[in-house]
């Protein structure tokens, strides 16, 4: 091996660079979020929870197509009780905090969904009433 | 393999004669549906120019009723407003209402900018004295469609409300500048901070998306008529209702009465009709 003197300890001052957030975070990933649950009570869901943990923005899209594109509002029917298709109309109503919701694991994951550019949460619609 | 010229001038003969008639015979035996499926879905609403099936909304709005009543309109115009999040943007310096960057679904207009094809030299009192209701025709060949390159906006196939999805606008005004009508407005910043009051049940819009009336297509979902006709109920001035249904309250009142639509020379067949 030529230039031995130099290829070696450049790989080393490489993959301790590569991999100097995880020692410098001790090999932790930080606390795993809780997000709260619905402070209504309720306990079930449109679908069981780990579905919705893993698909929830599928079935967000799916739904955004079949109400705007599809002309589809049907409401969706689980256990009797109805949910109107939509962020605001079905999730909102049980999820009523979005900050202690949504936010926890999106912040966890460092994902940024562009929902709330235009969604409006009930906090928003606390505050703007507060304000007149 | 014995192979000699006249063996090979026949073949040659026989592939050439299948190369030339493969494509007739293709051509043939395709289906019509293959055939028809070329146009893609919402565009192809726009490029039909003959009666389409199905439901079909339209609106009628019988101005009669609302000239002398200029609060009329202003109530009509604040149901829309209250629904649907629409803010009232001011300017900042002077607090007063933003012509350049306003939005509106539908709105109140003098009659020349209403009808710019109807003469307004010599007009009665009544026509000159009174503001016209206008908002989104929702028309059967709409432009606006046509010029959408993220199909943001398209036909309902079910009732030919002309609609919007704002996940898909990217702002680029080419259905701004398509409308005849002004029907469609643009988000120059963010809206939030000139609502005054949020309805729960319906989003606002973000900076950088185009917007504009949908025939209240959330509220007929759930059975309601539209706020405008809404606010207006007990006087009938607005009929909302299936143009292709004869027996539908709109086609009847067409029937029976002189109506006109804004600009028809365009061609873009508007679903929104005026008794002036």
């Amino acid at each position: 091996m030529y230039n031995k003197g130099l290829i070696v300890p450049g790989l080393v001052v490489f993959v301790f660079i590569a991999t100097f957030p995880f020692w410098y975070n001790g090999l932790s990933a930080g606390p795993v979020p809780k997000p709260e649950l619905p402070p209504g009570g309720e306990k079930s869901c449109v679908a069981p929870a780990a579905v919705m943990r893993a698909e929830h923005m599928t079935m967000l899209n799916v739904w955004r197509d079949e109400v705007l594109r599809n002309g589809d509002r049907v409401a969706v029917v689980v256990d009797g009780k109805e949910y109107r298709k939509g962020l605001q109309t079905a999730c909102m109503s049980c999820h009523t905090d979005q900050e202690k919701f949504c936010n926890t694991c999106h912040a966890y994951t460092a994902v940024k969904p562009y929902c709330w550019d235009c969604h409006l949460t009930p906090a928003n619609i606390v505050a703007k009433k507060e304000k007149q | 393999m014995d192979n000699n010229r006249r063996s090979f001038l026949k073949i040659a003969g026989i592939t050439a004669l299948a190369g030339i008639g493969a494509p007739v015979a293709a051509h043939l035996s395709s289906t019509p549906a293959l055939a028809s499926a070329a146009p893609q879905e919402g565009h192809k609403a726009a490029a039909e120019s003959g009666e389409r099936g199905g439901v079909r909304f339209g609106m009628l709005i019988d101005m009669r009723k609302f000239y002398g009543h200029p609060d009329m309109l202003d109530k009509v115009i604040a149901a829309c407003n209250k629904v649907h999040n629409i803010p009232h943007i001011v300017d900042k310096k002077t607090g007063e209402a933003d012509r350049k960057n306003e939005i509106k679904w539908i709105w109140k207009t003098p009659y020349a900018n209403a009808f710019p094809d109807q003469s307004a030299v010599h007009s009665s009192k009544t026509i000159a004295g009174n503001d016209f209701l206008v908002l989104c025709n929702h028309c059967q060949a709409p432009a606006c469609v046509r010029v959408c390159p993220t199909k943001a906006t398209f036909v309902l196939p079910e009732n030919g409300i002309v609609a919007m999805d704002y996940h898909r606008c990217i702002g680029c005004r080419f259905c701004m500048m398509a409308c005849p009508y002004g029907a469609r407005s643009f988000n120059w910043e963010d809206p939030r901070p000139y609502i005054s009051e949020y309805n729960p049940d319906f989003p606002t819009r973000m900076r950088g998306v185009v917007e504009k009336c949908t025939f209240c297509e959330e509220r007929l979902a759930l059975g309601q008529q539209p706020a405008c006709v809404e606010a207006v109920q007990d006087s009938g001035a607005i009929v909302f209702g299936d143009l292709n249904n004869p027996e539908s309250q709109i086609c009847q009142v067409l029937a029976r009465e002189n109506t006109i639509q804004r600009s028809p020379a365009y061609g873009t067949q508007p679903s929104v009709f005026y008794i002036v």
